[in-house]
């Protein structure tokens, strides 16, 4: 009897790993796919946060994937060794604060250690040589095999054909032939191929999986650590960093402003670790102050907090400010005109 | 039958799935999880990964903003996992 031969697919929900893992299944190997869960994925979250967005879709799109392909999913939390990835990335950056390379080095060596671990044979990646500029790359294809210690074992299906031959095809384990060419930026032979396969609801890219290939998040974060003065942070870190508005109008503090009942109500969940204050006289946002705030800051920060309120073009707003060691009282301010907050302190 | 509870309140999605299966991963097939959650998502993921792992959602209840989802273990060996025809059965 011949050996079953076993694969791990690194499935991030969208549609290029969803196929790649497909097409090795057609192979006959059993798959399972594997999740890698940073703090930075812009899978869930945002759009448990935000009520503007709950009109989409809640599912998560990995474990909507493994559905589709009758596989189990593992979902694995790297918050903490993920870190080293983002502050001290050996490759640097892309465009924002994304270490997109060190990122796929990373993951794809987690990858392997899970495969050692539990007896797979090779590891998938729904990766395609051209399609992302720093990561997605002929050049940066070895890099990934080479570093992440997976070598040989790396097989990219989408792309398998114009690579070298990998072990799992030189062995006879999968046919090459039956794998693909894909190549280029074009999402037409990916769309055509989960039309053939009758995938027609998977997620549709939109500026990528992570928050780190945004400017404005990135903007945050560098605004985090140049005030701490140390390239570091927790998980409740760069949750808050995905939620209000930021603005920072003197170097020692920061305001978070909730834009909606669904921010305020998460933002809800943080308050006791700050300074807090939220409109009492007209319906406004909970206002979390980051920082050490003198009596002219908390004047400052009320005036901003009564701006973004419906109270915004009245006379006065009462604000009810909370101290970390819960005492309460109320400033009552004038609304800080839209005129007088310079852009530049908007992170 | 053992019976636990998860706590994975004020936790976004997915690390209330993350819970929930690392602690799926301690128990035997029959035991029972209950799993405490704030976060709507949960509605969606936690049966989603049940159902893709061979595991049973027995309860769903709501209290306010506190959602509990009551997961028999399952035995996942038994699981469809890697099965193409199943994949072909969905087109």
């Amino acid at each position: 009897m011949s050996k079953q031969y076993k694969a791990v697919a690194l499935i991030s929900g969208g549609l290029d790993s969803l196929l790649a893992a497909r097409l090795v299944m057609e192979q006959g190997i059993h798959v399972e796919g594997i999740n890698f869960f940073t703090g930075f994925c812009v899978e869930g979250h945002t759009h448990a946060i935000r009520k503007q967005h709950r009109a989409r879709p809640r599912r998560n799109n990995a474990l909507w994937v493994a559905e589709q392909l009758g596989i189990r999913l593992h979902i694995i939390d790297i918050i903490e060794e993920y870190k080293q990835v983002v502050i001290n990335p050996r490759h640097g950056y892309g465009a924002n604060l994304n270490p997109c390379l060190d990122c796929k080095v990373f993951m794809v060596r987690k990858a392997l250690e899970w495969m050692n671990a539990q007896g797979f044979d090779f590891i998938i990646t729904g990766e395609v040589i051209g399609q992302r500029p720093k990561s997605q790359r002929r050049v940066t294809m070895p890099v990934v095999a080479r570093e992440s210690g997976a070598h040989d074992r790396l097989v990219r299906p989408l792309c398998a054909k114009i690579l070298p031959p990998t072990l799992p095809e030189r062995e006879g384990w999968l046919e090459r032939d039956k794998l693909l060419a894909f190549n280029g930026r074009s999402r037409k032979p990916q769309m055509t191929l989960a039309n053939h396969y009758g995938f027609d609801d998977y997620a549709q890219p939109a500026g990528g999986c992570c928050f780190l290939t945004d400017r404005q998040y990135s903007r945050k974060l560098s605004d985090l650590w140049q005030t701490r003065g140390e390239r570091d942070y927790d998980l409740d870190d760069i949750m808050l960093l995905k939620v209000g508005r930021h603005l920072r109008p003197r170097p020692g503090f920061k305001l978070i402003v909730g834009r909606e009942e669904g921010e305020n109500r998460y933002l809800e969940g943080y308050r006791r670790r700050f300074v807090h204050m939220i409109p009492v006289s007209h319906p406004g946002p909970l206002v979390l102050l980051d920082g050490e705030t003198g009596a002219d800051d908390l004047e400052l920060a009320a005036r901003i907090a009564a701006r973004f309120s419906k109270g915004r073009d009245a006379a006065e707003v009462t604000i009810e400010v909370t101290g970390k060691d819960g005492t309460v009282r109320n400033l009552t301010v004038a609304p800080l005109p839209s005129a007088q907050i310079p852009q530049e302190w908007y992170l | 039958m053992n019976s636990v509870t998860v706590d994975a309140r004020y936790l976004l999605c997915p690390l209330p799935v993350i819970r929930t299966q690392d602690q799926a991963a301690a128990l035997r097939p029959g035991d029972c999880m209950r799993v405490l959650c704030t976060d709507p998502g949960v509605l969606h993921d936690i049966p989603c990964w049940c159902r893709i792992h061979g595991h049973t959602v027995d309860e769903i209840s709501r209290q306010g903003e506190e959602i509990v989802i009551t997961i028999r273990v399952g035995n996942e060996g038994s699981t469809p996992a890697g099965n193409i025809e199943v994949l072909d059965d969905r087109r």
